[in-house]
């Protein structure tokens, strides 16, 4: 058993990091959600199997948080409110994909180059992994920059924290576990508050487009 | 140590309480009580520690040394005047229908709760709680800049959350490399990071993790600092929401960044060997003043130019501790005192000044001499300070900081001089023709308070031509923590 775990963990990664190429590609705002719901629970079972693997009750606490969090309430909660919104069927008109992906290929290598030699330094299972997670960071990073609705610029906010998650998970085998109860804490509060947010913005603006809100420039004010 | 239960139960408990209650009126009274309440149980856990030297508290869980209770007491200090100062100010706010009752008790219930996080983020012993912390600080001033609900206030805010939030998240992997790096050394069973924990063992925190970890934390806390290029959302911020709003975010959120970048720096510096983490902060800082120094001439806006004005001073602050050495932490610590309490004063007038006129356009605000001379002596006091006029504390602080760059970094000073100097040259410009000259404005229905005002600008003063002994001691002693 404990041969495979690393390849398994291994595997795990490469889904997550698949999974964010696919949402800095992805156009539709309901599969969006989707996806999300996905990389969470990859996270989930990686939090699960090296809780299994290394014995240590902590991870499958915030394998649980995460479950709990990111794979069944933020998703049930997104899709509420796009409900509600009605741009469930919302296509974002996305300029140049390939470009994008070509983008992201080379922050996937800049992350690898940057964290090769502090995972070589690694003594856990799977310290390899932090070049992954670092370029799930930056690719969600990207994805808040491209967006220009209001919903998949959450998602890239929440898929940036499970990138953080998993770093966590695989190169310290999980954070102090006050430690993971604030941030949960936190995201639960700070993905509340932007869903408020986004029926104000509505609201005022009469739309989701994040490029409604350009006035405030030092030249106009 | 019973005095940090207070310290951080007061603000917590008026959170709630002001959640049931905040929109009666006597509210804004009760506001100020939780405020004057979590003040002096500052001041005794501030003569525990003088007296007592530094303690743990629960478990190691909280941790005060000279560093963080002085940074405790100044920002118990300006929450309580800020309280007071909003009484009138949101009383006006509310007969101008910005204000709803609802909206008042969200105001009042965050603005305890926003102390609350600050005062966590201070005292807390574990990096993970400081992030923890400041991420809620994000959340509860979110909600602060957005009480308006206007357009302009919504796109501050949302640009403030996913900027932040983005900015925050590299703090958070800065932190779980620091991590990493302390599993290394004390192995998967004892991995803490615990602050004290981690700095009796820097030396052998790995250096490549901890530089790397200094980076994402520097530009992570940098955010939160205003340091350019990662400070575009602070003069919306600081421009939207409800001035007693602005003066704590300026005053004293960016301090608690800039407090969780120097308990970062420590350990660094200790892991590194080499002054990589100065460097990196020298240079952010510098190009902040100066950026900031040129954005600030083309404001129009009162409230954004004195944000802008902020980003310079946290630059100067960054590039202070960047040198490093106990005359430029002296000099930084002082600056971050004085700055908060000066640059408070001066969103308290101004806030007075916008509600007079009824915009925040600078060439619009004429003549508030004539209305109210005790506001326009005020601002032009304020002014004076934050400029780095003689004899205020600004001017002591920037003094030490620029010889202390001419000894140590000569390449820098320039940079300083023409950062300040525009700044100098473009606020007095701007306000000279508010303060003085003919008038339109009206006086208001419920009279400003302005004694908060006159006592932050006589504490700025009296640092600027004496510290007393006690005082400076204090300077001192954290200073050499820093690494001085």
């Amino acid at each position: 058993m404990i041969k495979f775990v690393p390849q398994l963990v291994n595997l795990l990664a490469t889904i997550i990091l698949l999974l964010s190429f696919a949402m800095i590609s992805q156009r539709r705002i309901v599969t969006l959600i989707n996806l999300f719901m996905i990389q969470g629970a990859a996270l989930v079972a990686a939090s699960f199997l090296l809780g299994y693997v290394t014995d240590q009750p902590d991870l499958y606490v915030s394998g649980a948080l995460t479950l709990v969090l990111k794979v069944i309430f933020i998703p049930w909660m997104l899709h509420r409110v796009i409900r509600k919104l009605n741009v469930r069927w919302d296509v974002e008109t996305l300029f140049n994909i390939p470009t994008i992906m070509l983008v992201g290929i080379a922050l996937v290598i800049l992350s690898f180059s940057l964290s090769a030699p502090v995972s070589r330094l690694s003594e856990t299972l799977a310290g390899g992994t932090l070049g992954i997670a670092l370029a799930c960071i930056l690719l969600s990073f990207m994805m808040m920059i491209t967006r220009s609705k209001a919903v998949p610029q959450v998602i890239g906010f929440l898929s940036m924290e499970n990138g953080l998650i998993f770093a966590a998970t695989t190169v310290t085998n999980g954070m102090p576990m006050i430690v993971e109860f604030g941030v949960a804490l936190d995201v639960l509060v700070g993905v509340l508050i932007l869903g408020v947010f986004m029926f104000q913005i509505r609201e005022k603006f009469d739309s989701l487009d994040i490029h409604n809100l350009e006035t405030l420039k030092d030249d106009e004010a | 140590m019973i005095a940090l239960l207070f310290v951080l139960g007061i603000p917590l408990l008026g959170g709630a309480a002001l959640a049931l209650m905040g929109h009666r009126p006597y509210a804004r009274d009760v506001n100020v009580l939780f405020s004057f309440g979590t003040f002096v149980a500052s001041c005794v856990m501030t003569v525990q520690v003088i007296n007592d030297g530094p303690a743990f508290v629960w478990d190691k869980q909280f941790f005060v040394d000279p560093l963080n209770v002085f940074l405790v007491t100044l920002t118990t200090f300006v929450g309580l005047t800020t309280s007071i100062f909003s009484r009138p100010y949101m009383r006006v706010e509310q007969d101008h229908g910005k204000m709803t009752p609802p909206r008042m008790r969200l105001y009042h219930s965050m603005y305890q709760l926003f102390s609350f996080t600050m005062l966590l983020g201070f005292t807390t012993n574990n990096l993970g709680i400081i992030w923890v912390a400041m991420e809620a600080a994000t959340l509860t001033t979110v909600l602060l800049v957005s009480v308006y609900r206007t357009p302009a206030s919504l796109e501050a805010a949302w640009k403030y959350f996913i900027l932040c939030g983005v900015g925050i998240a590299q703090a958070l992997f800065g932190t779980i490399l620091v991590y990493m790096a302390a599993d290394k050394v004390l192995g998967a069973e004892h991995a803490t990071l615990l602050w004290t924990s981690l700095s009796d063992i820097k030396g052998q925190l790995d250096p490549t993790i901890m530089s790397l970890a200094f980076v994402f934390l520097l530009v992570g806390y940098g955010t939160k600092i205003g340091l350019v290029p990662m400070h575009s959302w602070l003069p919306d911020a600081h421009a939207e929401g409800p001035t007693p709003v602005s003066a704590v975010l300026s005053g004293l959120l960016l301090n608690v960044a800039m407090y969780a970048v120097l308990r970062c720096k420590v350990l660094t510096d200790g892991a590194v060997g080499t002054p990589i983490a100065g460097q990196l902060m020298m240079g952010f800082g510098l190009v902040s003043v100066v950026v900031a120094g040129f954005f600030l001439s083309r404001q129009k806006d009162v409230k954004r130019m004195f944000s802008y004005s902020s980003i310079e001073h946290m630059g100067l602050i960054t590039f202070a501790f960047g040198m490093g050495g106990p005359v430029a932490n002296f000099a930084g610590l002082l600056h971050m005192t004085v700055h908060s309490l000066v640059k408070s004063a001066i969103f308290f007038t101004v806030g007075h000044a916008t509600q007079k006129a009824g915009t925040q356009i600078m060439s619009e605000i004429r003549g508030l001499i004539k209305v109210n001379p005790t506001v326009g002596w005020g601002l032009m006091l304020g002014v004076m300070a934050i400029v780095g006029m003689p004899p205020f504390g600004v001017f002591a602080s920037e003094f030490l900081i620029i010889t202390t760059a001419m000894r140590e970094q000569p390449w820098a000073t320039p940079f300083l001089f023409v950062g300040l100097g525009v700044a100098f040259a473009s606020i007095l410009a701007r306000v000279l023709p508010m303060v003085f000259g003919d008038t339109t404005l009206k006086p208001l229905a419920h009279p400003p308070a302005l004694v908060p005002v006159f006592v932050h600008l006589a504490m700025g003063l009296t640092l600027g031509l004496f510290i007393p002994p006690y005082l400076n001691g204090w300077y001192v002693q954290a200073a050499k923590m820093l690494g001085g």
